[in-house]
This record gives structure tokens, C-alpha cells and sequence, in this order.
């Protein structure tokens, strides 16, 4: 009963928060002082040609009405009309989330894995040099954003050692089977393994970036706990009955130390998902973050406003079924 | 143990001096950029685009960029803009950040209510997007991009600084200073305030070094201050499109903005090794 409640409240919560942005963005944007229609008309344009694509757009009405209007729209999923792009927004952005999705996923596994070994071998050596190296490095890959690292590695692996490709999604030349924009899940799919690794090699560098910082969180919290739980008494117990060091850490304090990690990489995933926005565009890679930086140098509303929103569904998203996932595995909050 | 905690401060300590000295080196390069800097950082002369740097033939101190530019005199100027961001947007969203926080964490309430609710919804931003949604709005500009960073960022403090003074007003001295006759406002500001001083200055070092990224963000989607103007980012910007042609337009922002970035956050790290009175 008291998980169904919390479920509830949550769900109510983060339906608050979602319309807070939506009423955020919109009313930001709309004070914009230049007029998105005067720019996308030809310099010939008479004030009547602007006045009547302006009501076309709705823009003639007032904040509220628009708002209305709009959100009656998204209810209807129906996001409005890029102004640039002249496409549906809606159509627009699910055709570039896959590709958003598929990088912050690899970034993610990245990270988890790059972060679980650090942790498992500085706790395996603690006390010793390895595991002051593996928290120097830490606390480097730490003090540096995202975007930095972006840059680093281009200039590593894309220059001086050019083994990954600094561009783009995949090498344009190539003839893509695919159907759905999900390339790297659906080249795994059809065993296509010549396109998996080009998409792979285009992929490598930006999710590398978002990961490193990422990384070195879960290495010091992972290492934290385990070091923490390397001191009960039911590993002592372990350790007696004859187990070496390596499976005491990973059948016996892995398992109980992964719990408060896990909550953390669930917050930290927005982070990095909102590290794409950017990551996206320093490797020219066709995303939606991209997209929106486009966008926005366009002051193309109705696609800033439906970018904006699903980047706010997609945080909001990943923070509640974080919460939900530890109100099941916490036995504490499941029977409290 | 007390060997390890010895260990520990020694490190910090170098940390502290090298990340200090790292940053004061650079106050002064901007306080004395026209007297240091060789040319003038916005003369083009494209004649000379893309000379290499010194070492190399026909090389000029660190290089050219496309127009001709000298990028040492543009880093150094850089410095400038990088520093006014950092300091100017710090301080004021620190005010800011660390003023609600407090009033949130300690008045509770409403107050509480409202403040928190806010920080639920920045949290759902992406904070790059964001900041460039509010440049588009209200237009390029150092000053945009201040008003920028204090907008996005016053919940970084908030978050912490409520927390903290959520803690402090749970303790006995605050109890006693209550009963000895001060008000509300006397021991948020004479008994909380002192108390949680140490973290907000560890943020405020943190935050600097956020903002001098944010600026160089901005400048590197070309949304902040006019292309002309020599900043970091902007030359980080031109440097990756031309990386094959003419990688040291590249190289020398991104190492000088890297050790600032640095600097920062290992600053407030090792100050935040310092105000633990576990470690001290």
C-alpha cells in the first residue's frame, strides 16, 4: 500500500514538473524581441504578408490562448509545425531521438563498465599505489566537463592517432538498410557487423566523453561502499570459509554495495543525457541536441518547444522509474 | 591514521598551491593583457592566416588563425572575458543561490515550498540548452551570458545551502541562541550563516569554474559575445572546423581553458578538504 501511495505521489509530482517547464518554455521564448516570421520571409515581404503568416502560426494571439491552443495540441499529440523545417515537430524529433538515445545508452554502458572495474580493482588493491592512481585519475576525470574531454579526444584519436572517426553518425557514403533510426540496434539485429563497427567507430569518441566523468562517480561511490561492506561481519564469515579476495568482493560485498550506486547513476544519467546537447554538436553528430542548438539560432519556436519538452520527459522519466527502482529493491522503504 | 591524514593534507595542500598559483598567474595576465600581449588581438592580416607556432618553419610565437589573428594575443585577451564571467556570475549567483537556499533551508514554510519546487523544475532542464535558449532570447552579450549562468545555475547553491541550514537549525546551539533572546532573522544570519560560510565559498569556487565553461560553450556555438571579440570558446570553435589544416588553433584555448576548468574544481576540492574537520 505505502509503495502504491509513494508510486502515486511521484507520478503526480513529476506531472507538476512537466507542466512547469512547458509553462517555463513557452513563456520564455515568447519574449523573444526579434520576430521568427519577419526572418523566414524574403526581404521583399509587406507588413500584410507578415501579418498573415504570423496568424497562420497563431503567434497574433495572446500568451495564454497560445498556451492553450498548444497544449491542447500535445495532449492530441500534435506538437505544432517546425518553422524552419515546415515539418510536424513531432515527426522531427522522434526521428532524431534514436540517435540521442543510442549514445547516451553506449555512454552510459561505458561508463558503468569503465567505473565498476576501477571500483572492483582499487577496492581488490586498496592500500596500495594502483588505488591512490585510480583516485588521482578519478578525481581528474572528475574536474573536467564533459565538453572539455570532447575536445581532448578529438584532438588524441581523431588527429594525432586519427583511429575514430571526429564526425557525423555514420560514413555517408554507406548504403543504409534500415528502417527504423535506431542504426547501431538495428545493425546488431541483421547481423550487418560491417556497419555496426563503422557506427561504432563514429560513436566511440562523443560517448566517451560523456562517460569519463560518469565513470569516475560510480569508481568512488562503488569503491566507497565496498570498502564500507568489506568490513561486516558476513564477509569476515566468507573469507574464513576459504574464498579468495577476488570472489569475496564479487559474490559477497558486490551485491550488497551496488544499491546506493545505483540510485546515483540513475540521477547522473540525466546529467549526461543533457551533455549530449553539446557533445552533439562539438562531433557534428545528427542527434537532438543538434537539432535544438539548430533551433534555437533559428528561433524556430514550435521545434524549440517540442525539444525542450521531451529532454524534460526524458529526465523526469529516468529520475522516476529510478525512484521506483529503489523503492522495490530497498527492502527498508518496500515494507515501511 | 594520522599518517594517511598527513599524507592527505600534504596533497591537498600542493593541490591548493599549484590551482592558486595556476589562477593568480592568469588575473594578472588579464589585468596586463595590453602590455603583455604581443599584438593586437583583433588585427588581421591574412597574408599571415595559418602560420604555425614558433618552433616550426616560418612559425610566429603560437600561430595564426585563418584571418591572420595571433592566438597568444587572443588567449591572453580571452582571459579577460573568461575571468569577468567567472567572477561577476559567480558572486552573483552565489547572493542569489545561497540566499534562497537559506531562507528555504531554515525559515521552511512556504517559503520551502516554493523554493523547492523551482529546483524540481531546473532539474528538469538540460542546463546546456537552456542557457542557450535564454541567449537566443534575450541576445548575444557578456551581459546575457551572465544573466545566463545566474538563471540556470542560483539552484546549485540552493540545493546544497538548504540543505545545510536544514541541519544546522536542527542543532542545540541554534535551540540556546533562540532561547537567549535572538530573533529569526539574528540567527539565521549570526548563528546559520557562519556555519555553512565554508561550503557556499567551496561553491562559489566550483561555480567560477563552471561559468568560464558555460561562457566557452556559448562562444563555441557562436551565441556569445560578437565572433570578432577574442574568447576561448570562439577560438575552440574555429579551431575544430579547421583541425586538419591548423591544429594549433585548437590546442592552445582548449590547454589554457583545461588548466583554468582545473584549477577551479581543484581549488574547491582541496578547500573542501581544508573546512573538514575530519581531515584538519
Amino acid at each position: 500500500m505505502a509503495l502504491l501511495r509513494t508510486i502515486l505521489l511521484r507520478l503526480v509530482t513529476t506531472a507538476v514538473t512537466l507542466l512547469g517547464v512547458a509553462v517555463i518554455v513557452f513563456v520564455v521564448i515568447r519574449v523573444v524581441p526579434g520576430n521568427p516570421i519577419a526572418m523566414m520571409l524574403p526581404p521583399g515581404a509587406t507588413g500584410e504578408d507578415i501579418a498573415r503568416l504570423t496568424a497562420l502560426y497563431g503567434l497574433d494571439k495572446s500568451i495564454l490562448q497560445q498556451f492553450l491552443i498548444w497544449g491542447a495540441g500535445v495532449l492530441q499529440g500534435d506538437f505544432g509545425t517546425s518553422i524552419t523545417a515546415r515539418q510536424p515537430v513531432l515527426a522531427m524529433v522522434l526521428a532524431r531521438l534514436p540517435a540521442t538515445l543510442e549514445l547516451s545508452t553506449f555512454a552510459l554502458l561505458m561508463a558503468v563498465l569503465a567505473g565498476g572495474a576501477a571500483a572492483l580493482t582499487g577496492t581488490r588493491l586498496r592500500e596500495t599505489k594502483v588505488e591512490g592512481g585510480i583516485d588521482i585519475a578519478g578525481g581528474m576525470a572528475l574536474s573536467v566537463p564533459d565538453f572539455l574531454w570532447g575536445l581532448v579526444l578529438i584532438l588524441l584519436f581523431g588527429v594525432l592517432v586519427p583511429v575514430f572517426h571526429i564526425s557525423g553518425r555514420v560514413t555517408p557514403s554507406l548504403d543504409l538498410p534500415f528502417i527504423t533510426n535506431f542504426y547501431l540496434f538495428e545493425s546488431l539485429v541483421r547481423l550487418r557487423l560491417d556497419l555496426t563497427l563503422d557506427l561504432v567507430s563514429h560513436m566511440f569518441l562523443p560517448a566517451l566523453s560523456l562517460a569519463i566523468p560518469l565513470a569516475a562517480i560510480i569508481a568512488q561511490l562503488l569503491k566507497q561502499s565496498l570498502k564500507e561492506t568489506m568490513h561486516l561481519d558476513y564477509v569476515t564469515l566468507a573469507r574464513t570459509q576459504g574464498y579468495s579476495e577476488a570472489s569475496v568482493i564479487w559474490r559477497e560485498a558486490l551485491p550488497n554495495a551496488v544499491l546506493p550506486t545505483l540510485t546515483l547513476v540513475g540521477v547522473q544519467f540525466t546529467f549526461l543525457i543533457g551533455g549530449t546537447v553539446i557533445i552533439e554538436r562539438v562531433f557534428s553528430y545528427e542527434g537532438l541536441g543538434n537539432m535544438a542548438i539548430d533551433a534555437v539560432i533559428n528561433r524556430d519556436l514550435p521545434l524549440i518547444q517540442g525539444i525542450v519538452i521531451l529532454f524534460a520527459v526524458l529526465f523526469t522519466g529516468v529520475n522516476l522509474v529510478v525512484d521506483l527502482m529503489y523503492a522495490t529493491l530497498n527492502p527498508r522503504l518496500r515494507h515501511g | 591514521m594520522a599518517d594517511g591524514r598527513a599524507q592527505v593534507r600534504r596533497r591537498a595542500g600542493l593541490r591548493l598551491w599549484l590551482a592558486g598559483g595556476w589562477l593568480a598567474l592568469l588575473v594578472l595576465v588579464a589585468i596586463f593583457a595590453p602590455l603583455l600581449a604581443p599584438k593586437d588581438p583583433l588585427e588581421q592580416d591574412l597574408f599571415a592566416g595559418r602560420l604555425p607556432p614558433f618552433w616550426l618553419t616560418g612559425g610566429a610565437l603560437l600561430g595564426t588563425d585563418s584571418l591572420g589573428r595571433d592566438v597568444l594575443s587572443r588567449i591572453i585577451y580571452g582571459s579577460r572575458i573568461a575571468l569577468t564571467v567567472a567572477i561577476v556570475s559567480g558572486v552573483i549567483t552565489c547572493l542569489i543561490g545561497a540566499g534562497l537556499g537559506l531562507l528555504a533551508g531554515f525559515w521552511r514554510g512556504w517559503v520551502d515550498v516554493l523554493v523547492s519546487r523551482f529546483i524540481d523544475i531546473w532539474m528538469a532542464f538540460p542546463p546546456v540548452l537552456f542557457s542557450i535558449l535564454l541567449i537566443a532570447v534575450i541576445g548575444p552579450g557578456l551581459f546575457s551570458i551572465i544573466i545566463a549562468i545566474v538563471v540556470i545555475d542560483w539552484t546549485r547553491f540552493a540545493r546544497v545551502v538548504r540543505a545545510e541550514a536544514m541541519a544546522q537549525g536542527a542543532m542545540d546551539y541554534v535551540a540556546s541562541a533562540r532561547v537567549a533572546g535572538r530573533g529569526r532573522m539574528g540567527t539565521m544570519l549570526r548563528e546559520i550563516l557562519p556555519n555553512v560560510l565554508p561550503i557556499i565559498v567551496v561553491l562559489l569556487t566550483l561555480e567560477m569554474g563552471i561559468a568560464v565553461i558555460v561562457e566557452a560553450i556559448l562562444s563555441f556555438v557562436n551565441l556569445s559575445i560578437s565572433t570578432d571579440d577574442p574568447t576561448w570558446g570562439g577560438m575552440i570553435s574555429e579551431g575544430r572546423a579547421s583541425i586538419h589544416q591548423a591544429w594549433w588553433v585548437l590546442v592552445f584555448p582548449l590547454v589554457t581553458l583545461f588548466l583554468t576548468v582545473l584549477s577551479f574544481s581543484q581549488l574547491g576540492e582541496g578547500l573542501k578538504d581544508r573546512f573538514d574537520p575530519v581531515l584538519r
